[in-house]
């Protein structure tokens, strides 16, 4: 298994500097400039300025050599300097990733909870009006986009109810600490984590329903139901766990795609995290810090892949690492 | 009466007349929107919007300036000018301390000067007539000007030309400088905290030079990306100031009947920002003069203003907005007349070419404009292709040329020689660059103008300058002038004289209270 990992974790950092690679020419590919940016930003663009910004940002050196710059930064961990936030990448994004790691794992864990549960029901209780109910519930949140669900939950929860917080991490000004400041936290938490996350449940709901459906009909739950057992004990262990496998490689997949619903989600609810971060880069031509967003991004997508191989195994003993 | 009329009106008395007649309070926290996020508070380095927002309460400059743009004293307590017009004498307070405790000093003027110079575009161009300048003694500042230059007392405002430390950052590297990231200044409010994608917190500076201000103990910068959830911030009462542009347009007129709110438009008359279109001179159907007049008769921008900008604002009449020196609207008039649209077209031999026009992408406000233009010129016959793009990608295709109409927005800061003349005369011509003379317009007259404007005197002759200047770009239409832009700031009505210069919101909060 360590080989495994090992191998895996080689393979994950040929494919990052490729990553690496490949994004710093797409991103110069995309039309504007960061020094026009911020001289526009300045309200100023004489010839001068663009000049000065141009060498700030090294852009005015050739594209190889600012290739060949980055990339021994970033295999020296050094990600560089966002010249429009004047502060090193790697602390901007230090200083976000925690915030978007608390969103997405717990979008990410109501998501593959909530989903599995009513997947379950939906296969259990298969053409009943449950059923029916979870499936029609599951294909409106599959089919609503994020920032529609965003707005409809503030104005639901925030303005009419007046139930939950409508934007941002923790309450500004009220300094709580403690048991206090976690409960502020986990009421701002709720409304961006189920906005992200209902898709993503909408998705394992119908997944596990159609892939317990399927199971049920083997030979070996027949098997099963012939020796006696009873139906809660052939449904979790020998219905459902086999059923999981397609579950589990999706939810790998996912692990890119939360990042991406991340910058809506975030967007919307002032959420402090790297998705938002990527946005505002991406829209000021902050190559860096764009570039560096990417990398954290990729690494994220690799070791979540990672994690999937590993659960893969812990759900089917049948599967064996290949070295 | 139709609500946009009264919501004109309500902005035109404002509304926080009646606080000036109160004595102030002191204590309480302000909790305000600031959008987008600043990239730094460092003002003498980054000059963007929201930078001067947060920091103008942090740094100060020399002057301010009043709503009819007087110059008021700031951190210099009185000026003198000479008689030949090319000597400025600043007298500067006694007793000012930067936020670290260190006494402010002309030194600190003569090292700020230098810095900007190499740092802030605007004011190295402000400063471009300036041969010398001088402290004879710790508390003086004197200006040697290469020539009378007309707008000069107007270049002082904190966002011009803010005040640095010289003790902390003389001899260091000025752009990776500690303090850029917790600036010390003389302002009202001192830095404490800026969590990044959340809030920006400010306190009091319990030294501050006018005794009694500020009379709030704190404010906290509110970071909320999206428009639509920066409404509802104001409308839980999370936020008690929405600063001109933090929320679309059309959330303007709902915000405002909330109870206990009250708007105004005051605050931009420094900044005046003026819309038009780009419109690019060198090539096809817009190369000839008369098409060019047409698209001005072509658009009714009464309609922009009433529907689109929900009647705030003014219809431009030319290159100056009403609110700066030396306007006149003794110019030729275009009024919403398609048929004399048509007739121009004709006239100028238009046969239908494509023209791309390029809307703004800063958000649905602008959108809407964009396509409300595009039906005006599509009905008088023009054949109009949008280009979608983000603002950098906009910027480039402007900067590099690459457009036939685009729209945009500048400000004027008050004087002609200051924020109009860039954008007419043909040295300002440069490919790959914005926000200058990128319709490609020239003539030697006007070049003229504005150069002998800027130099003369009396101010009589700057006044005969300008208006002969304002007539002729009128009748050329080098670009077409939309409206003159209103940002309404929303506060809850318990803010008082949060506003009471000409620069706004952007000259920080030492004069506002909260009516507990």
């Amino acid at each position: 298994m360590l080989s495994f990992i090992s191998q895996r974790v080689l393979k994950g950092v040929i494919v990052l500097l490729a990553i690496v690679v490949l994004n710093f020419f797409l991103i110069r590919l995309a039309p504007g400039d960061p020094a026009i940016v911020m001289a526009g930003e300045a309200g100023a663009s004489d010839q001068v300025f663009v000049k000065q910004l141009r060498e700030k940002f090294g852009l005015d050196k050739p594209l190889p050599e600012q290739l060949f710059i980055y990339v021994k930064g970033v295999v020296s961990l050094d990600l560089g300097f966002s010249f429009r936030q004047q502060a090193p990448v790697a602390k901007l994004i230090g200083e976000r990733l925690p915030a978007t790691l608390l969103l997405t794992l717990t979008a990410f864990a109501i998501s593959l909870m909530l989903g599995i549960v009513f997947g379950t029901f939906a296969a259990r209780f298969a053409g009943t009006f449950l059923d029916t109910a979870i499936t029609v519930f599951a294909l409106i949140f599959y089919a609503m986009p994020i920032f529609w669900v965003a707005l409809m939950g503030i104005l639901l929860f925030s303005v009419t109810m007046d139930w939950l917080p409508s934007f941002g991490y923790e309450t500004v000004g009220a300094n709580l600490t403690g048991f206090s400041h976690a409960v502020d936290v986990a009421k701002h938490l709720i409304m961006p984590a189920m906005t992200l996350g209902l898709f993503f449940m909408a998705t394992y709901t119908r997944m596990t329903r159609a892939s317990m459906l399927e199971v049920k009909r083997l030979d070996f739950v027949k098997t099963a139901r012939a020796k006696g057992l009873g139906d809660a004990v052939i449904q979790r262990r020998h219905v459902l766990r086999n059923a999981l496998l397609p579950v589990v490689t999706l939810a790998g997949v996912h692990s890119g795609t939360l990042i991406g619903g991340a910058v809506i989600t975030e967007t919307v609810f002032a959420w402090p995290g790297i998705g938002r971060l990527m946005y505002d880069a991406l829209l000021q031509r902050d190559y860096n810090l764009l570039l560096g967003v990417f990398v954290i991004c990729s690494a994220m997508v690799l070791i979540f892949n990672l994690i999937t191989d590993l659960v893969y195994r812990l759900v089917d003993p049948r599967i064996e690492f290949a070295s | 009466m139709p609500k946009r009329v009264l919501l004109g009106l309500l902005l035109a008395c404002g509304l926080a007349a009646p606080a000036l007649a109160q004595e102030p309070k002191t204590g309480g926290v302000i909790n305000a929107v600031i959008q987008p996020e600043p990239p730094g508070l460092m003002l003498a380095q980054v000059q963007n919007g929201p930078t001067q927002m947060v920091s103008g309460n942090i740094f100060e400059g020399l002057l301010r300036y009043s709503p009819k743009l007087e110059p008021q004293p700031e951190l210099a307590e009185s000026w003198s000018v000479s008689e030949d017009a090319k000597t400025y004498t600043f007298k500067l307070r006694k007793g000012v301390t930067w936020h670290d405790g260190k006494p402010f000093t002309a030194a600190d003027v003569l090292f700020s000067i230098e810095m900007l110079k190499q740092t802030h575009a605007r004011a190295r161009t402000n400063l471009a007539q300036v041969d010398k300048v001088e402290a004879p003694d710790d508390h003086t500042v004197v200006f040697t000007l290469k020539q009378p230059f007309g707008p000069f007392l107007g270049i002082f405002e904190v966002g011009s030309m803010p005040m640095v430390p010289k003790h902390l950052y003389e001899g260091t590297d000025w752009k990776t400088n500690a303090y850029n990231n917790a600036p010390i200044g003389t302002g009202p409010f001192m830095f404490r905290e800026w969590q990044k994608g959340s809030f920006i917190r400010l306190v009091k500076n319990p030294n501050y030079y006018e005794k009694g201000k500020p009379y709030l103990d704190e404010i906290y910068w509110q970071i909320i990306p999206d428009a639509a959830a920066r409404s509802v911030a104001y409308e839980t009462g999370k936020v008690d100031v929405l600063p001109g542009g933090s929320v679309e347009n059309f959330d303007v007129p709902r915000l405002s009947k909330l109870k206990d709110t009250c708007v105004t438009g005051a605050g931009w008359e420094f900044f005046s920002p003026l819309a038009w279109l780009w419109l690019n001179n060198r090539q096809g159907p817009l190369a000839d003069k008369r098409v060019r007049q047409a698209i001005m008769f072509a658009i009714d921008r009464d309609f922009a203003k009433d529907v689109i900008w929900n009647g705030l604002g003014k219809v431009a009449t030319g290159p100056s907005a009403s609110t700066i020196k030396y306007y006149t609207d003794d110019v030729k008039k275009y009024p919403y007349d398609p048929a004399k649209a048509k007739a121009l077209l004709k006239e100028a031999g238009y046969k239908g070419e494509k023209i791309r026009l390029l809307p703004l992408a800063y958000g649905e406000t602008w959108q809407r404009w964009g396509e409300a233009v595009k039906q005006n010129l599509q009905d008088v016959g023009m054949t109009i292709e949008t280009i979608a793009t983000d603002v950098a990608g906009g910027n480039q295709k402007i900067g590099d040329w690459d457009y036939d109409i685009a729209f945009t927005y500048l400000y004027q800061y008050g004087d002609p020689a200051l924020g109009v003349g860039r954008n007419y005369i043909s040295s300002n011509i440069a490919k790959g660059q914005v926000f200058n003379n990128v319709e490609g317009y020239s003539n030697p007259e006007i070049d003229k103008l504005f150069a002998d404007g800027a130099v003369a005197t009396p101010d009589s002759k700057r006044k005969e300058i300008y208006e002969k200047a304002q007539k002729i770009l009128v009748e050329d239409v080098p670009v077409a002038w939309m409206l003159e832009l209103q940002f309404p700031t929303i506060t809850r009505c318990k803010v008082k004289n949060l506003i009471t210069t000409g620069i706004g919101v952007n000259d920080g909060f030492k004069d506002a209270w909260l009516d507990k």
